[in-house]
């Protein structure tokens, strides 16, 4: 892709994430390649390719759960570096939800989701309760509360995962394949939290298959393979006039299988 | 339209599915082969338990002070235990003081029930249980030691019996694991220098026999030390046995480390937590509840070691068992004094062992992660 636009600069404020040229190896593994990306507050993203294309990756790399090699990679204006503190920082206003959920299987749900505004935002216990309870409501599991993560199934606990990154009050919400793990049944109750979630102006970026999801929720919806961003578009014309040939045979093998 | 369809009721099992008939049939009598180790097992007790329970209870004596009252009974002789059963207890501890052990075994009891009520809550519990690690053994060695307050001083060769046994199994417990964590997870450590250091000493202590380390504390270090320089034999023995089994609980925490998945990890800095909160609050409390077997297996080995201390002269309660089968008034007892130190060693090795299987039941909360 090419480097942001200057129309883009004056809205520099308004960004809130900013890739430029990063690279990523694995020992010798080449795994991203020169990725570009901006993301404007409030803006969704969906990001799909094939397993291995280095999506999940690239994803990471944004709150720095893996390191790249080269390239700078900007989030809420503050860039990232080597400095523990500063990583620290960037994560408390980055949520992540994970593909197989990772709740704390030793706590219960509420203690899942108040763990961290108590431990790490100095949160009062009884306020970050109070606030623990409205987010759970909003992903509908409020009677679930007391019980511990095992007990549930997984639709819930991905609700709950969502619910524990939300508690953290994050300005940015990164999705890594959050639905597939799930059964087809429960897949709904999932992406209808995220839509809701989507409609009260969260800035996202999701790793999904779910194509559904990315026509209705997405602004834009990036297309990667190989470890580089092969296109990026809106929704409607990525699904219906797919500019690389790639693209389109990845859309006509997902689309009717 | 569709068929309207009741459910199936759910039925009883089969009637010989049930009941102690159908567990004997199961468990003792399933064919030829477990027919026969059920009638050789039950011959093995038939002449195994009548004599043993002879020998232990119905021709036992129980009354009297001195030998005499033993003469002429076939069974054991419960009176030797008697007449030395303060020995047992505190060694060689002044009479006139052992109130002072006493009261130091009370306020544990106290300080410690709270931690094993349901009643109270965790953070509470943490907070006692911490505070009570730093506190108490100050206290004690205060009351026990003297020397403060116009309490007489009692040097700590004098200390014996299960007393000497306790303290140094209850100070071996309490540091050997906080430090054996310490251990692992420096032994997991990205920094190089740290990790050095603790597979070092890990494998060194492993590397090690107990009783080399403590015949090392008692002999060879007063050597390296300058002259007049000499702190308490039983001091060394503690530290010693300390570092031996917290290289020991280093490898059982550090497997129970590698048993919790990445993504816990990865959970927990997305959230923005640190390496010691991460540790502290999402890590060790999953790997240390893996590993309960092998805590309270290091546990009783350790409870059990403490009887080498005899090797350098202290007075534990096997030492103190032995010393009184050679006391020449009690010669030709000494079958009575083992069994009754090994009922001992076994009434705490076991409560330990049923308690953390109890805890693993409690801390169970279901299921995968």
């Amino acid at each position: 892709m090419n480097s942001p636009s200057t129309a883009r600069d004056l809205l520099s404020e308004q960004r809130m994430i900013q890739m430029e040229g990063v690279h990523k190896w694995y020992g010798a593994f080449h795994v991203l390649k020169n990725i570009n990306l901006t993301v404007q507050k409030s803006e969704r993203i969906v990001i799909c390719g094939p397993s291995g294309s280095g999506k999940s990756t690239a994803i990471r790399c944004i709150n720095r759960l893996e390191e790249y090699q080269r390239g700078r990679i900007v989030v809420d204006g503050k860039e990232l570096s080597n400095d523990v503190k500063l990583i620290e920082q960037i994560r408390r206003d980055v949520g992540m939800v994970f593909q197989h959920f990772n709740l704390f299987p030793h706590l219960t749900v509420l203690e899942n989701c108040v763990l961290a505004p108590i431990w790490v935002r100095k949160m009062p216990r009884q306020q970050a309760e109070e606030f623990a309870m409205q987010y759970l409501e909003r992903v509908k599991i409020p009677e679930q509360a007391r019980k511990y993560p095992g007990q549930l199934s997984g639709g819930q606990q991905q609700r709950v995962a969502i619910a524990r990154s939300l508690c953290m009050n994050p300005k940015i919400m990164l999705f890594d394949e959050p639905t597939s793990a799930l059964d087809p049944e429960m897949i709904k109750e999932v992406l209808d939290t995220m839509v809701t979630l989507a409609e009260d102006g969260m800035t996202m970026i999701c790793v999904t298959h779910e194509m559904g999801f990315a026509k209705t929720v997405a602004h834009r919806v990036i297309f990667m393979d190989g470890g580089e961003i092969i296109e990026q578009n809106s929704p409607d014309e990525f699904f219906t006039n797919p500019q690389s040939e790639r693209t389109r045979l990845f859309l006509s093998q997902i689309l009717h299988h | 339209m569709a068929e309207s369809r009741l459910p199936h009721p759910d039925l009883p099992p089969p009637a010989n599915t049930m009941g102690l008939l159908a567990w004997m049939r199961r468990n003792l009598f399933s064919s030829p082969l477990n027919i026969a180790l059920t009638g050789l097992a039950a011959y093995l007790l038939w002449i195994s338990v009548p004599p043993l329970l002879n020998w232990t209870l119905f021709n036992a004596t129980w009354s009297g002070d001195t030998r005499e009252a033993c003469q002429g009974a076939s069974g054991a002789c419960w009176v030797f235990i008697r007449v030395h059963f303060e020995q047992f207890l505190y060694g060689f501890y002044p009479e006139a003081q052992r109130w002072r052990v006493n009261t130091a075994v009370l306020l544990l009891i106290l300080g410690v029930a709270p931690l094993f009520m349901r009643t109270i809550p965790n953070p509470v519990k943490v907070k006692l249980g911490s505070s009570l690690l730093v506190v108490y053994p100050l206290i004690a060695f205060a009351l026990l030691k003297g020397g403060l307050f116009g309490l007489s001083n009692v040097e700590t060769s004098r200390w014996g019996g299960l007393l000497l046994t306790l303290v140094i199994a209850g100070v071996g417990m309490a540091a050997a694991l906080p430090l054996g964590v310490l251990l692992a997870l420096g032994r997991r450590s990205k920094m190089p220098a740290i990790q050095t250091l603790c597979v070092t000493f890990i494998e060194f202590w492993r590397g090690v026999p107990l009783i080399t380390v403590l015949f090392m504390s008692s002999v060879m270090l007063p050597l390296f030390l300058p002259e007049g320089m000499n702190f308490d034999k039983l001091l060394r023995a503690l530290i010693g046995v300390t570092l031996f089994q917290a290289a020991y609980m280093a490898e059982v925490v550090r497997g129970g480390l590698q048993a919790i998945p990445k993504g816990q990890l990865e959970a927990a800095a997305a959230l923005g937590l640190g390496y010691w909160k991460t540790m502290a609050l999402i890590v060790l409390p999953q790997a240390l509840k893996l590993v309960i077997p092998g805590i309270v297996n290091t546990f009783i080995a350790l409870f059990k070691d403490t009887s080498l201390v005899l090797i350098i002269g202290l007075f534990d309660l096997m030492n103190m068992v032995h010393n009184a089968t050679t006391n020449p008034d009690w010669l030709g007892f000494s079958t009575e004094g083992y069994v009754f130190a090994a009922a001992v060693y076994w009434l705490f090795c076991f409560s330990m062992s049923r308690y953390s299987q109890n805890l693993e039941k409690r801390l169970h909360t279901g299921h995968k992660r």
